[in-house]
């Protein structure tokens, strides 16, 4: 007898899952979209924010998830386990969240020399010490050699949104100032250099850091903050484009503005690779009203995380639902969101 | 940072803007060579610099876009092999065979590995001497001198284990090629100044002579562009037919000896099929006998391999500057970077990419 299942699976052009579809674009955002999603649906998973944002006995909580498996996993400026903790504590702060709890979850590959566990394992207490959250709970797991690769951590983190506070790309709208804290595309350039065993005349570290310190500041300064975001895999440019699709607003952003250094630019040059699609793991994009931009760029000034602030950019009407910029040469261009990994060119 | 801020400066690129706007009293069609400098056109939107008289006909000059369907079903034969490790330059992995990609081949479990360098991959055979590292050596004359420098190295470390799949294609006969065809529109050309950093720009000179167009030996930088633009526009709007250097900065007119030299120890010229443009006589490299041992068509026999490219794929007219890529009905619907049913959709180097990443479908964008 025939039968419909009661799911189908989606149509996908694709019947395995690429490396691609990790990678922070359009191809993660069908798997999400296609997979995900359309099952798990519900009110607080649609709002498609870096965390679940939702209220019990009259408390505004934020709750996240990440999972970090980069190699290698010590790196120019940090290793996997300050990544794991600051990530989440990043996640739980752009929600507008204070971060309290953090859970950890471990799957060691056998054979993972016990000295490296411990090294990370301290870097993971300063990491959260830093932050100011206590990691509650956790798991360990080990698999067989061969079928992990080195260390693979899990976090999760919950923290408490103030009443007075509301981030959601929902309010961001026309006329908004788009400000950025820093340097980008530092830690995708550190992660490559290390693996790829490029070597440059300076040595470009990650640039890692607990944002909540920097976001407690903001939002004492401003009650205008409208969006943050810690633009991580796929860069500034796939975070602005799913804000921009979201909010269903135009973005406008000045490529001058844009803080990078002469290092990561150099290696963006010989690799041709576009920074703006490159992972960062300190940075912060705020969207706020603009009659308060010059004071919350003062205050990320005097920050540690955020002493190369700028304003980046603003929101427009123009061009819903896209990121447009003006070049350096003066035209302008749509910055649009990337399909899968960047892929380096052959000449 | 030097040779790289000066020449993306807004000032220099208004005031050459103008000079060419003054320059410019009728039509001209000009062909830039080579994908990286479509890329950059797109990327700093150029074309709202110019004026409209100026119209930019994007060339062939993309190594993963022209590389022949069948090679890459041959790359693809060759990596699904168990005993292999095939490394390849990133941008090669996605462009589409005529079943699936080399990533899916990743997926799928045969070891493909993205490599910077040739010689990356010459030392993963020494690593690795139990399984066969093959490298795509694909590219114009820019990748020429690594790739060839891989076999020498590998003749040196006496290794049986190394071996290039080797498509290299060949700048001066492609521009004949469009030069001759009926239909060629084409009034000048901004030629590539990568390749012509290696292979220097003599050869141009009788094509430029022959076919009585300027030919001007352009760089990657918006800067670069505008000042090629405005020696070819200039020079057609004088009458006169040049070969001129505008990327002086790293071409030479002999171009680089040593790299040479490399190139014609290990390779000899060939005739080479161009995906979407056809059989281009003596247009591209071949593995001398000499080193037949490193020449991974004379080891692995993969058969006759039958190729099928999508009907409704214009890559072709488009490699040759018949059709812009938003002509191709298409573009944007069933073909995308996720989903591409040409090369030059794959590479971002690729014409049809690049109109897609930039521009999307033409809309006008507004600043306000």
């Amino acid at each position: 007898m025939d039968f419909n299942l009661s799911c189908p699976i989606p149509k996908s052009e694709y019947d395995k899952v690429l490396l691609a579809h990790g990678g922070g674009g359009t191809l993660s955002h069908h798997l999400l979209q296609k997979i995900f999603f359309s099952q798990f649906k519900n009110e607080l998973l649609d709002v498609q924010h870096d965390g679940a944002m939702f209220e019990i006995d009259e408390n505004k909580f934020a709750f996240t998830t990440d999972s970090y498996v980069v190699s290698p996993i010590f790196f120019p400026g940090g290793n996997i386990g300050e990544l794991a903790v600051n990530g989440t504590v990043n996640d739980l702060a752009v929600c507008g969240a204070k971060p309290l709890f953090i859970s950890a979850g471990f799957i060691i590959e056998e054979g993972f020399e016990i000295e490296e566990l411990w090294k990370i394992v301290l870097s993971m207490k300063s990491a959260a010490d830093k932050a100011n959250v206590k990691i509650v709970t956790g798991d360990t797991k080990v698999v067989d050699k061969g079928k992990g690769d080195k260390l693979f951590i899990n976090t999760s983190g919950i923290g408490l949104i103030e009443k007075d506070v509301n981030i959601s790309p929902a309010n961001c709208k026309a006329g908004d100032v788009i400000l950025l804290n820093g340097k980008i595309a530092e830690h995708g350039i550190a992660i490559m250099s290390a693996r790829e065993g490029l070597e440059f005349e300076t040595e470009v570290i990650s640039d890692t850091a607990p944002l909540n310190g920097l976001v407690d500041l903001i939002l004492l300064t401003s009650k205008n903050v409208h969006v943050m975001r810690d633009p991580t895999r796929g860069g500034i440019a796939s975070s602005l484009n799913e804000i921009a699709s979201t909010a269903e607003v135009g973005i406008l952003i000045d490529e001058n503005k844009i803080p990078i250094s002469e290092e990561v630019k150099g290696a963006c040059e010989i690799l041709g690779l576009d920074p703006l699609y490159i992972a960062n793991e300190g940075k912060l994009l705020v969207f706020a009203a603009e009659e308060d931009s010059e004071k919350i760029l003062n205050v990320m000034r005097s920050h540690e995380f955020g002493r190369e602030a700028q304003i980046i950019g603003k929101v427009v009407a123009d061009n819903p639902k896209s990121v447009v910029m003006k070049t350096l040469v003066g035209s302008t261009r749509i910055v649009d969101m990337i399909s899968g990994e960047q892929l380096p060119r052959i000449c | 940072m030097k040779y790289i801020d000066e020449y993306r400066n807004s000032e220099t690129a208004k005031f050459l803007a103008e000079r060419i706007q003054k320059a410019t009293s009728k039509s001209w069609n000009i062909m830039e060579v080579c994908g990286g400098q479509t890329h950059t056109i797109l990327k700093y939107s150029i074309d709202e610099l110019l004026p409209k008289e100026i119209n930019l006909i994007h060339g062939p000059g993309c190594p993963v876009c022209v590389t022949p369907l069948e090679m890459i079903d041959k790359a693809i034969a060759i990596a699904s092999r168990k005993d292999v490790i095939f490394a390849s330059f990133g941008d090669m992995l996605r462009v589409p065979g005529s079943e699936i990609d080399l990533l899916t081949v990743k997926a799928n479990g045969g070891d493909v590995r993205m490599v910077y360098s040739p010689l990356d991959a010459v030392k993963i055979a020494k690593q690795n001497p139990d399984k066969k590292v093959i490298f795509f050596a694909v590219g114009f004359e820019t990748t020429a001198p690594a790739n060839a420098m891989s076999v020498i190295e590998a003749k040196r470390l006496n290794l049986k284990n190394y071996s290039i799949l080797c498509s290299h294609v060949l700048v001066p006969p492609a521009i004949e090629a469009l030069l001759s065809s009926q239909n060629s529109l084409i009034q000048g050309f901004l030629a590539a100044g990568h390749v012509c950093t290696v292979m220097g720009y003599e050869e141009y000179i009788p094509l430029s002579e022959k076919y009585k167009v300027p030919i001007v030996v352009t760089g990657f930088e918006p800067i670069d562009i505008l000042q090629g633009v405005y020696q070819c526009a200039k020079q057609l709007e004088e009458k006169k037919y040049e070969v001129k250097n505008q990327y002086s900065r790293a071409v030479r007119r002999e171009g680089n000896l040593s790299a040479k030299k490399i190139i014609f120890e290990v390779f000899e010229v060939t005739d080479r099929k161009w995906r979407g443009i056809g059989n281009i006589p003596k247009s591209g490299y071949k593995v001398k006998a000499k080193y037949s041992m490193f020449d991974s068509e004379k080891i692995y026999d993969v058969g006759d391999i039958e190729v099928n490219e999508s009907p409704v794929c214009i890559a072709g007219e488009i490699l040759q500057g018949i059709k812009k890529p938003t002509e191709c009905s298409a573009f944007g619907k069933e073909c995308t970077p996720e989903h591409p049913l040409g090369a030059p959709m794959v590479s971002t180097e690729g014409a049809c990419a690049a109109y897609f990443h930039y521009k999307k479908f033409d809309t006008a964008i507004s600043e306000k």
